[in-house]
């Protein structure tokens, strides 16, 4: 079952890179950033599930004496939250880099950035 | 031509890369001890509900205070690179439902946002979360209301605070306790109750403050071009 989300996470990622590969328009690349990241965060998740198991948080669902038969693992959860937010900031630094060049040349084209092409 | 044959070689070889992690997966039964411990210390010595939370806070707090030095350095990039424009834009009048409806809506929003971020510690949610939905109201604001008008320097005064009152409280820990960012130095409370968990629900409120200022800083500055 998992698997299917683990799969789905690694095409998503491939599909970013793909396009920030493959696209001439800066904000495509930004928007395949975005998607290989939601990629990478649903690979984290899919590998601390598991099977019949609910959310770490002690509540009705789960007692505090046997919560260790009861959550998931609660470390992948807290690492895709945290980066979840950073790659909002990451995404609105990258699209501020955007709009700055565009100010500069008027083109939102990779192409006509040369300056650091070797 | 040479660089499509090189980027779908590219992409062959990083797909290569994840194949061993799809050919072996296996679905776990049972926790990693170090899993294990969390949970067991979450419930046992923090008396936090939210174990992600104590993850978060606690456990992996280090980690917790580079990714808010993410955020910041990303937050004084956007605030760099877009610097404030006086150009006024001509914008139709906001109409009074809109304006009245959308001021009822942000008090709501502001209130859900410290909601969240102050029960970190005993339901869903947390400081990142509680400052996201913090920003969220002051973009409803922003895209529905022609003259608001966001005091900067309330902002950089908050976010500063915040994000100086999270380090010393980690350097209290380190005096008081035995280790940077721990918070056994608060007493630790009933199980489930909002003043309980230790100083979890202090740290975890400044995150809270810090990352809501600091989300609102990226907006306003982006809301200006």
């Amino acid at each position: 079952m998992m698997i299917s989300t683990l799969i789905l996470g690694i095409t998503l990622l491939l599909i970013g890179i793909y396009a920030m590969l493959t696209r001439k328009n800066l904000i495509r690349i930004v928007i395949g950033f975005s998607i290989a990241d939601t990629g990478t965060h649903i690979i984290i998740v899919s590998l601390g599930y598991i099977k019949g198991r609910t959310a770490p948080i002690i509540d009705g669902a789960v007692d505090a004496a046997n919560a260790v038969q009861r959550v998931v693992d609660p470390i992948p959860s807290a690492l895709v939250l945290t980066a979840i937010v950073i790659g909002l900031a990451v995404t609105a630094l990258m699209l501020s880099f955007v709009v700055e060049m565009h100010r500069k040349k008027k083109s939102l084209s990779i192409d006509d950035y040369q300056e650091l092409k070797w | 031509m040479i660089s499509r044959i090189l980027i779908i070689l590219g992409m062959v070889g990083l797909f290569m890369i994840f194949l061993p992690i799809i050919t072996n997966f296996h679905e776990s039964q049972n926790l990693r001890e170090l899993a294990v411990n969390y949970v067991e210390g979450s419930v046992n010595e923090l008396n936090t509900p939210n174990i992600v939370t104590s993850v978060v806070v606690t456990y992996r707090g280090l980690d917790t205070l580079g990714e808010v030095t993410v955020l910041f350095l990303a937050t004084v990039g956007v605030g760099l690179l877009l610097k404030r424009r006086n150009g006024k834009q001509v914008r139709r009048p906001v109409s009074e439902l809109l304006q009245t409806t959308s001021s009822f809506l942000f008090a709501l929003i502001i209130m859900l946002g410290v909601y969240i971020f102050t029960h970190g510690h005993l339901t869903p949610g947390g400081g990142f979360q509680g400052g996201v939905v913090i920003a969220s109201g002051f973009l409803l604001m922003m895209l529905s209301n022609v003259n608001v008008k966001i005091n900067r320097t309330v902002l950089h005064v908050v976010e500063s605070f915040s994000g100086t009152i999270y380090v010393l409280t980690g350097v209290v820990g380190l005096v008081l306790t035995i280790g940077f960012l721990n918070p056994k130095f608060l007493p630790l409370g009933d199980f489930g109750h909002l003043f309980s968990a230790c100083a979890i629900p202090v740290i975890y409120s400044f995150i809270g403050l810090k990352v809501g200022s600091e989300l609102t800083n990226i907006l306003d500055t982006m809301g200006g071009e």
